[in-house]
């Protein structure tokens, strides 16, 4: 069978017409990147390196490692040495290294990465690093005759990890680990934090995440159905604390909620609770779980109202003609309609919720304390390393949730308005 | 990576990186405001160098941020006292001379006017400020008043809520403190596993009557809103609300924890020279009364009280009020910066944990 010639289709200057389309494509292609560029370069400088950086630093610290070359030249030709009694050329290595210490100034440095691991050793290295210069050997009576803790196998066991730059040591840490003279164990109940710390974030965001949504479905179902000079009036009561300062509405809170606040005077004034029993809703998990819901709703509301504005009412009017009751007409027709603003309200709400700090601070007293708070706490304590490494955690697991919600619920399902 | 680091900061650092000369940076509110009208606005009006005052949650961090990412827009900061000894040792801070320090006017050098460890390394002191406790006087009259650290954990005789900070420092001291221990022991004791849980059993038997407060100016509010009958407070904080409020607050200085709060210069400081002459203005006898005119945290030198020092409302004479009048140390403990700088994230979490518990 013989090909039929085809005639090529070509542009009035002769170009194929195939061609021609595809470099002015790719033009348009590229003055739309152009257009993106500044976005995309501010998001890389702003958002991306930044966690990069915060996850480089999650597991790496050269405190140690930089400050003591020759323990950690000793370490690496002897990974496995017995911390429980190192030899004699250990000894002697550290004992060359904290004397280097001391000219360098950089104790302070080491003994803050030991630190980390070991508590007490930055006044051990200090004092350390003021004597080597005059001690004799052996080393290995002489330092542990300096302070015994010298001799500690824990302290050994630490020095050997921190003489890499790489170390998983703070994910260890983060996960309630401790080291002691055996290496790394669970450490003792009255120290564990983090790990209750980070279900305690997650359970208390569920909880908010839900009262948000029971709270906020009635008002969008409200505000969507309502005519538009009633809806809008409405919609400024939802956006005006959404524009007011986050440190007011805790505040306000805090006003209103605490023992001598304004609830509890009003339940006294009414007879319904006795002076001597006030309610305590402030400084403790409800503070937190109130103030919060609170401070997120509109986060909920806007999703939501977006989503129920463009659901046609004939839906439900055609299955209650259909014969369905309401309670029917609202699970089976109304409510699917209604599941991608749930989703991307839900989505919102949770995610901030598991970050969030200043209201947690003000208001959570004992018990109304989140992770993101102990990342302050070692933010301003400097150790910048175990604060990423709970950050990272942190982070991991919301990628871990966003990516179980692709799988159920599906992220193209998504609608935020 | 740190091309990339320098480039973010320096876009974050954008705001403040203005056209002054000198930048100090503090804690804000009436401590930031008692520095400005105390040291920035004489020092700049006397060399004529223009200097400004940036406000932060505390100046530490962000120092150290600073300084890592190669980007320090900060001469002067104000810190805590193991901040300026842990970012001393980290080569953070800039050593200072402790010689070029200008005398007393009787002419002591001032490595001997100023009180023992008020000039380390990097760092001297602005003031000496204090963790006390207060109470207010409209719920606690006549002889049955609290006196000493054991009565706030007396909740028998006193009963009602109590204040106290989230957080292991100057509170696990403190408990020690009402559990007995004589303040020169204090640090010996808190240095054994024993010891941290006999700190934490006394805090145990008032646990339930606590109010947690994190932001100094939370106390004053609380006993203000008799959400608490009695709390525990920076001492310059009461001491406003009393004095310019005029709060029946009454602090006790049974049991104080006070500490150096200190001037540093950060590493790479653009106007290095300058800084460390704003510190030596600043730091002078007359520096350190000026500014404790201001706010009620003392000087550390000796000879800033060789006249009275009167308050700014141009009458009440500040000597009572001050952590260091003899009459306050009694019962007075130095905070260990030592202690803390080696056990802080150990003790907190711990404390954190007991918290939860």
């Amino acid at each position: 069978m013989a090909e039929a010639p085809t005639a090529l289709l070509t542009t009035a200057d002769g170009r194929p017409l195939k061609a021609a389309l595809a470099t002015a494509q790719a033009r348009a292609r590229r003055r739309a990147f152009l257009l993106v560029l500044p976005l995309l370069a501010f998001v890389l400088l702003t958002f991306l390196i930044p966690i990069v950086y915060m996850l480089k630093r999650s597991f790496e610290h050269d405190g140690f490692a930089s400050s003591a070359p020759a323990l950690a030249a000793w370490f690496d030709a002897n990974p496995d040495f017995d911390p429980n009694n190192p030899p004699e050329e250990a000894y002697a290595a550290l004992v060359q290294d904290l004397a280097r210490m001391q000219v360098e100034k950089t104790t302070g440095i080491a003994g803050t990465r030991i630190n980390y691991s070991v508590p007490g050793s930055i006044s051990l290295f200090k004092k350390g690093a003021r004597e080597a210069a005059s001690l004799t050997p052996p080393f290995k009576e002489s330092l542990p005759a300096l302070d015994k803790e010298w001799a500690r196998p824990a302290l050994w066991r630490g020095m050997a990890s921190a003489s890499h730059v790489y170390t998983a040591e703070f994910y260890k840490v983060a996960l309630d680990l401790k080291l002691t003279d055996n290496g790394w164990a669970r450490g003792q109940d009255n120290e564990r934090i983090y790990l209750y710390l980070f279900a305690k974030t997650f359970l208390i965001s569920a909880i908010i995440t839900l009262l948000c949504l029971l709270l906020a479905f009635p008002v969008a179902h409200l505000l969507a159905t309502l005519p538009m000079a009633k809806s809008s009036l409405l919609m400024i009561l939802v956006l005006l604390p959404f524009w007011t300062s986050l440190l007011v509405r805790t505040t306000s809170w805090i006003a209103l909620l605490q023992e001598q606040g304004v609830v509890n005077n009003m339940l006294v004034a009414l007879g319904l609770v006795d002076d001597s029993g006030r309610l305590a809703m402030m400084y403790n998990m409800t503070g937190t779980i109130v103030a919060m819901t609170h401070v997120l709703l509109p986060f909920m509301i806007l999703p939501l109202y977006s989503v129920m504005r463009v659901i046609p009412p004939s839906y439900a009017r055609a299955a209650r003609s259909l014969g369905a009751t309401s309670w029917t007409t609202f699970r089976r027709v109304y409510l699917p309609q209604t599941l991608p603003g749930i989703a991307a309200g839900s989505l919102l709400v949770f995610i901030l919720a598991v970050g969030y700090y200043i209201t947690p601070a003000l208001v959570g007293g004992a018990d109304g304390q989140l992770i993101s708070n102990l990342i302050a706490f070692h933010m301003s304590k400097s150790n910048w390393s175990l604060a990423a490494a709970i950050a990272g955690m942190l982070l991991a697991s919301i990628l871990l949730l966003y990516w179980l919600y692709d799988r159920l619920i599906g992220i193209d399902r998504l609608k935020f308005g | 990576m740190k091309k990339t680091l320098i480039l973010t900061t320096a876009l974050v650092s954008f705001g403040f990186a203005a056209n002054a000369d000198v930048t100090v940076m503090s804690w804000g509110g009436a401590y930031g405001a008692a520095q400005t009208e105390a040291h920035v606005k004489p020092w700049s009006a006397k060399t004529g160098n223009p200097a400004i005052m940036v406000d932060s949650d505390n100046p530490a961090p962000a120092i150290k941020a600073m300084v890592e990412a190669g980007n320090v827009t900060v001469d002067v900061a104000s810190v805590e006292y193991a901040d300026a000894i842990r970012l001393c040792d980290e080569g953070i801070l800039e050593p200072i001379d402790a010689a070029s320090l200008p005398p007393a006017p009787d002419g002591t050098p001032a490595t001997e006017d100023f009180l023992p460890g008020a000039i380390t390394e990097c760092g001297v002191s602005t003031d000496i400020w204090s963790n006390i406790f207060a109470y207010d006087s409209s719920k606690f009259s006549g002889d049955n008043v609290p006196r000493t650290a054991a009565d706030f954990f007396d909740l028998e005789k006193f009963p009602g809520k109590r204040g106290l900070r989230k957080g292991a420092k100057a509170v696990l001291e403190f408990a020690l403190l009402g559990d007995g221990v004589p303040a020169a022991e204090v640090y010996d004791v808190l240095n054994t596993p024993e010891g941290v849980d006999r700190a934490f059993a006394k805090l145990d038997t008032i646990k339930d009557q606590v109010v947690w407060w994190e932001a100094g100016a939370q106390p004053p509010q609380l006993l203000a809103d008799g959400e608490v009958v009695m709390t525990t407070a920076y001492n310059g904080r009461i001491f406003n609300a009393a004095m310019t409020e005029g709060k029946p607050f009454v602090i006790v200085w049974d049991g104080q924890i006070y500490e150096n709060e200190m001037y540093v210069v950060p590493k790479g400081a653009p106007n290095k020279d300058l800084a460390m002459d704003f510190i030596r203005y600043a730091t002078s006898t007359e520096g350190l009364r000026a500014q404790a005119q201001q706010i009620s945290y003392g000087p550390a030198r000796k000879s800033s009280f060789a006249e009275p020092i009167v308050f700014k409302d141009g009458k009440t004479v500040m000597a009572p009020h001050l952590p260091t009048a003899p009459e306050n140390l009694g019962n007075a403990l130095e905070t260990s910066s030592d202690f803390w700088v080696d056990h802080d994230a150990e003790l907190n979490e711990r404390f954190q944990s007991w918290l939860a518990q």
